[in-house]
């Protein structure tokens, strides 16, 4: 096999420092939020013992669940033996781990005790999916290191397919474990399903891919490198296939519910009159983040566009982040059933829907693991040689100095 | 006698004491419970029965609970941390109306316990189920997977706390039955109190005993467990739901 040649990104021009003094700034407000939270507590943030989780868990497992997928690339180039999309492994591992670090960031930041971190490490209950997923996340950034060693380190290179089957099966799981946070929680009605691991699988493939184009876009655009068409337009079609693949796995989904009778009005409230949630579920996560998304792909006039792709790709992280926020506050929302054919009412609000507004602190928080995710990235770019010198079409080679 | 006759008889001798003083044993054992230094154990299981009937439309139960735990408010009934509440209930067809105090039900098999990824919420051998102050790292897991919307985070610094009930901002914290109390041979706070201000709807007890009260009051009158489909097996009963 001919080699590809990577170089590192040049990383001196204003605009570098701009976009990283940008990160900087953003991930130096998530900080701020994150010690505010801190220091006078939660209730700072919209936060309640109703809705127990909030903007920073949406901002959190988007990027975990936007982690394992961005790995996609490499996976289909690795496991799949795909060569067209070699080139692209190492940048996509590299996202992998920026997304990872992004997401637990945020996770852990806005734990009540972030001080007591060392006790997740050291104190385990396995019956705990929670506990799991410690093991499964800190065992993803080795896999991952490892997979883009056997990449980086010529004489690795011999073992690159079974390490990149190993990461393709630890993301399997990995995914699995973030989807069964939610599918174990039994006594919550609009969770509690097996449905959901795979669920999240499919969202990964999703999200991933799109952030996946969105950098990979951005970063020969400003590094100056030539990205071939059909690349692209590979790439995009299989962003569709996965985003239609989500669609059906939401669909199956509603439909159970709504075939069960003690699940109509879970139902009734998520798809129709429950506010915020109905409205950011048709509209941004089905709609935006999937018809739009689904004809821009596949459409004879603008699949081969770029303006298009990018804004396909654009769309599914804004349909992504309101579906992750449907699945997380919308299910809190929704009053816990204890007494079947009764009215609740209490001072805790029992059998009222839970009202949520993002405070500043959590969307800051949130941010500042986007911003970590996307800093982390630049400078990997810059330090090591993770994109190939040009990705012009039918010649990746050619391009071999 | 042969030595060995001997040896045989002596064995026999001693085998048929231990049998004959073995349950007496036991009993005392029994009878006994446990001494504060003891830790708790399996032969109890502590639990409460909750009368419906009797449940008057009155906090008692909640206000005695929150001053023996040192457990203040801030006026922000969603952030402020709730250990019991009372909650009103109305029959959606018929309109049938009653009100009764909900709290942590004690569960045998809690999915706050399955949850918690360091082992901070756990179940006591007697069955009360608690959260160690000391290795909750708040991430809040285990208020999402309770059925019963039983646990609280603590949103806010926190004043006035009490020698036996330790709290503190960024964890997480429920009833604890009064473990102090109960520990103490005493009966939780929430049931003193609605002997004395209220219905007299709650009686304390163990689960175990079937010579106790509130063994013979489960025994001769049914009761049901809240979220009984979850098969959970609920040390707190309820009767006329």
């Amino acid at each position: 096999m001919a080699s590809v040649q990577y170089r590192e990104i040049e990383g001196r021009s204003v605009g570098f420092y701009g976009l990283l003094s940008g990160l900087a700034l953003v991930i130096a407000g998530g900080l701020a939020a994150a010690w505010a939270m801190e220091h006078h507590g939660h209730v700072i943030t919209g936060m309640s013992n109703r809705i127990v989780w909030g903007t920073p868990h949406v901002f959190a497992v988007f990027l975990i669940v936007a982690a394992s997928g961005a790995l996609n690339v490499a996976s289909v180039a690795s496991v799949f033996g795909r060569e067209l999309y070699k080139p692209l492994s190492r940048l996509s591992g590299l996202l992998a781990v920026a997304l990872l670090a992004g997401g637990l960031a945020v996770l852990v930041l806005d734990l009540g005790r972030p001080d007591r971190l060392i006790v997740a490490m050291t104190h385990y209950n396995f019956k705990s999916i929670f506990a799991w997923n410690i093991f499964l996340y800190t065992g993803f950034f080795a896999v991952v290191a490892l997979y883009l060693w056997t990449q980086l380190e010529r004489r690795m290179n011999g073992y690159t397919r079974p390490a990149g089957m190993l990461a393709f099966l630890w993301r399997l799981v990995l995914t699995t474990g973030t989807g069964s946070i939610f599918g174990f929680l039994v006594a919550r009605q609009p969770y509690d399903s097996a449905l959901l691991a795979p669920l999240f699988i499919v969202m990964s493939f999703s999200f991933g891919m799109a952030v996946f184009l969105l950098v990979l876009m951005a970063a020969c655009h400003w590094s100056g490198r030539v990205l071939g068409d059909a690349l692209l337009e590979r790439l995009g079609r299989l962003l569709g296939v996965f985003v239609a693949a989500v669609l059906y796995f939401v669909a199956v989904h509603h439909l159970t519910n709504l075939y069960i009778a003690r699940q109509t009005d879970l139902e009734r409230f998520l798809l129709w009159d429950g506010g915020i949630y109905p409205l950011l579920f048709w509209v941004v996560q089905i709609l935006i983040g999937g018809v739009v998304p689904l004809v821009l792909l596949f459409s004879g006039r603008t699949s081969r566009a770029r303006g298009a792709l990018a804004a396909a790709a654009a769309c599914v992280v804004a349909g992504g982040f309101a579906q992750v926020y449907v699945i997380i506050i919308g299910g809190q929302a929704y009053p816990q059933l204890i007494f079947p054919g009764k009215e609740m009412s209490s001072s805790f609000l029992d059998g009222v829907v839970a009202g949520y507004v993002p405070s500043l602190p959590e969307v800051a928080l949130g941010l500042g693991g986007v911003g970590l995710a996307l800093a982390l990235t630049v400078l990997g770019l810059k330090v090591l040689p993770f994109l190939p010198r040009s990705l012009a079409d039918g010649k990746p080679d050619s391009a071999t100095a | 006698m042969k030595p060995e006759r001997r040896r045989f008889l002596g064995w026999t001798a001693a085998a048929a004491a231990a049998a004959t003083l073995g349950p007496g044993l036991r009993l005392v054992e029994l009878a006994l419970a446990r001494s504060p230094e003891e830790a708790a154990s399996t032969l109890q299981r502590w639990g409460l029965l909750i009368d419906t009937a009797s449940c008057s439309d009155c906090d008692a139960c909640v206000t005695a609970c929150h001053e023996e735990n040192g457990v203040r408010g801030h006026n922000r009934p969603l952030t402020d941390a709730q250990w019991i509440r009372k909650v009103s209930l109305r029959d959606r067809r018929t309109g049938f109306a009653q009100t009764l105090p909900l709290m942590c039900q004690h569960c045998e098999h809690p999915p706050c316990v399955d949850v918690c990824p360091t082992g901070a919420s756990f179940r006591r051998a007697d069955g009360i189920v608690l959260v160690d102050k000391h290795t909750c790292i708040g991430c809040r897991y285990c208020v999402m997977a309770c059925p019963f919307g039983a646990r609280s985070f603590v949103h806010e610094p926190v004043s006035g706390q009490k020698p036996d009930v330790p709290r503190g901002k960024g964890t997480v914290e429920s009833c604890t039955l009064c473990v102090h109390r109960v520990d103490r041979g005493e009966t939780p706070a929430c049931v003193e109190a609605c002997n004395r201000d209220g219905g007299a709807a709650m009686v304390f007890g163990d689960l175990n005993d079937a010579a106790g009260e509130l063994h013979r009051r489960l025994r001769t009158a049914p009761s049901t467990q809240l979220r009984a489909d979850l098969a959970l097996n609920t040390g707190v009963r309820y009767q006329g739901l």
